[in-house]
């Protein structure tokens, strides 16, 4: 717990509220544990489940709608649970426990943070992304302007979100699961990478759904049974929680105040536009809303989806303060026995304790492949973005102009799905031994800068021009990775200088400005004729995007 | 799919009823959502000892605690809220709008 107060002050707020939301990169090199049985033969069985999954999916996967969007045809509930799944990763469990753990009420903080971007999602975007869009959130922004320069551009920042998240999940996957199921680094990555290859290869949109949705029941139920028994333990008051915990935390009655993590209202702001903002421009997130049958289903999987998520958030903060007793005060997780000392296993490990001192191996097994599928239910949906964009937007209309035929796009984002893979297992082989946060941090500053507000000008803003979007989506992508790289987490951390030229560690506050002001600055300067017809055409697009009318629909099975 | 039918659709005065109710619900709720947000950012960021204080004497419950628990709570009703009214009225509306842009077509 120390560590992860370390942690906190060295990489910046950021990088651990990422970090435990995107698949925890644990902190140095972490060492191996005993082969844990339970928790492979549960694996095992979810991985068989799956693959059965896969096989009937891949028969259902005939179009480039099946792949893309599983056909639009997905209901609201299902696709409310598969965003939840992919939102809540493994370290959304195991990061949040250990931070409740260590410094009480901030966690409860950064959850808040997490979830209340859902509303503005909901209210402001869900139904135009529906109306609007049919594979990619490039659909949305090249909708009226330049197809080649704005899709180019939207493939780009997507594709850049994407390697850097898919890193920080290889990292922390392969990390992960050393600790958790006793396997070597290195083949934990191949086991990640070559089964989100097959998931999403063969089973496409429909697979990773269905992927994520058992992924997001088990996470549910497992966290939810650890919670249950744990809070048992004091006749299920929350009064009797807070009294113990309060009397042997070395907070002490601090744990219940808001903590050092934000005092400084710039971060604290950042870090909320950062949170809210980034998720509302993460390609792998956005994609989810085009695979269900319309906008009123749209609208229904963001209040199952955020329900989920407040309801999941809850039971980690009652986790994270049983912990404190139930783990904090048993000498058997930690090292050398003394209490207080270091974790086994270090800092992110609390839930899995919590579930080994309540349930015992069983349930330690099961926690732990949840974790595990949650690391690949959260890859193949980054896998299946990343290729989209790649095979949709750049191959289809941009190379081929519209001209592709639907079997050679299929075939083309099935090899980007596998050079993706093996990208992923390279850069996680590489990274192994670096610090990942900042790429996290990164990936969220980029979506956050680049994505949103581009995605949003279009939707909203009738005169955004191509060269406005183009100028305002390019200015965001690289005043994010600037001012992440002149961060202390870049330049004083990894790259060894004295003082950071930037003196916070959150992009989005000053990245979504500058992006902003340059797309409004470049389209209303913009008086060619091309500009002309692009500001008439909202006009068609704002009536789409209300009524639904001429919307992609559900294809037939 | 024609440009004509949107033309219709945004000449129908039930289009301009749509758009004004459902805009000023949304950013209303948007609002509420962001003010309520960002307001507890600030207690954090400028008055935390606030939120360190129990609710009632000897509870160990914290206004902090409750407040959170209070937003997680209000922030998912107030979509539930939204989800309803636009799944019913606003839909019922917009179906109106297509339908009629249709039998002009005729």
């Amino acid at each position: 717990m120390r560590r992860l107060t370390q942690l906190g002050t060295a990489l910046g707020l950021f990088a651990v509220a990422a970090m435990a939301f995107a698949g925890g990169p644990l902190e140095g090199v972490t060492e191996k544990q005993a082969t844990n049985w339970h928790a492979i033969i549960m694996f095992c069985l979810f991985v068989c489940m799956t693959m059965g999954i896969t096989y009937w999916a891949s028969s259902r996967t005939k179009s480039t709608a099946d792949f893309y969007t599983a056909g639009g045809g997905i209901t609201g509930f299902q696709n409310g649970l598969a965003i939840a799944g992919d939102y809540m990763s493994a370290a959304t469990l195991l990061g949040l426990t250990a931070m409740v753990y260590g410094q009480g009420y901030d966690g409860y903080i950064y959850m808040l943070a997490f979830f209340a971007g859902w509303p503005i999602i909901l209210f402001l975007m869900a139904e135009r992304l529906r109306n609007l869009g049919k594979f990619t959130f490039s659909d949305i922004t090249a909708y009226r302007l330049d197809q080649g320069k704005v899709r180019t551009m939207a493939a780009i920042s997507s594709l850049i979100v994407v390697c850097f998240y898919l890193i920080a999940q290889m990292v922390g996957a392969g990390q992960l699961i050393k600790l958790l199921f006793g396997l070597e680094y290195n083949v934990a990555i191949f086991a990640v990478g070559i089964l989100m290859m097959v998931y999403v290869t063969f089973g496409g949109m429909v697979a990773t759904t269905w992927v994520q949705i058992i992924k997001a029941c088990m996470l549910l139920a497992g966290g939810t049974l650890v919670m249950f028994l744990a809070f048992s333990q004091f006749g299920f008051s929350f009064q009797t929680l807070l009294e113990k915990a309060t009397a042997v935390h070395k907070l002490g009655p601090k744990l219940m105040y808001p903590g050092s993590l934000l005092a400084d209202p710039v971060t604290a702001i950042s870090l909320g536009l950062g949170l809210m903002f980034g998720t509302a421009g993460l390609p792998h997130i956005l994609m989810r809303f085009f695979t269900v049958t319309d906008a009123k289903e749209a609208r229904k999987s963001v209040l199952y989806a955020s329900g989920f998520v407040a309801y999941f958030f809850n039971v980690i903060f009652l986790m994270g303060l049983c912990g404190i007793l139930i783990v904090g005060q048993n000498p058997e997780f930690f090292e050398g026995g003394t209490v207080g000392g270091k974790l086994i296993g270090g800092g992110n490990m609390v839930a899995m304790h919590l579930a080994k001192a309540v349930g015992g191996d069983m349930l330690l097994g099961f926690l732990a492949a949840v974790a595990f599928a949650t690391i690949l239910a959260v890859v193949s949906g980054l896998a299946l973005a990343g290729a989209s964009a790649i095979s949709h937007d750049l191959y289809a209309r941009v190379i081929k102009k519209g001209q592709a035929s639907e079997a050679a796009e299929i075939r083309v984002s099935k090899i980007a799905t596998i050079c993706l893979g093996f990208v992923a297992i390279i850069l996680g082989i590489l990274f192994e031994k670096q610090n990942i946060a900042f790429m996290v941090g990164l990936a969220f500053g980029v979506a956050a800068a680049a994505n949103f507000p581009v995605l949003i000008l279009s939707m909203y803003w009738k005169g955004l021009t191509t060269r406005g979007a183009l100028v305002g989506g390019y200015g965001g992508l690289v005043s994010a990775v600037l001012f992440v790289v002149f961060s202390k987490s870049v330049w004083v951390d990894v790259l060894h200088n004295a003082a950071p030229l930037f003196p916070y560690t959150q992009p989005a506050l000053f990245a979504m400005p500058i992006a902003f002001l340059l797309a409004y600055i470049f389209s209303k300067t913009d008086s060619s004729v091309r500009a002309g017809q692009e500001i008439e055409a909202f006009e068609d697009q704002y009536v789409r995007a209300q009524t639904g009318y001429g919307a992609a629909s559900a294809s037939n099975h | 799919m024609s440009s004509a039918m949107y033309e219709r659709m945004r000449a129908n005065p039930k289009f301009q009823e749509l758009v004004s109710r459902r805009g000023r619900f949304a950013w209303t709720l948007a609002f509420v959502v962001l003010t309520m947000f960002y307001g507890f950012v600030m207690v954090v960021a400028f008055n935390p000892a606030a939120l360190g204080q129990p609710v009632a004497e000897g509870s160990m419950l914290t206004v902090g605690v409750a407040v959170e628990l209070f937003m997680f709570i209000f922030f998912w009703s107030l979509t539930a809220v939204y989800v309803k009214r636009a799944n019913t009225e606003f839909d019922a509306l917009t179906q109106e709008i297509v339908k009629e842009a249709w039998k002009e077509n005729k």
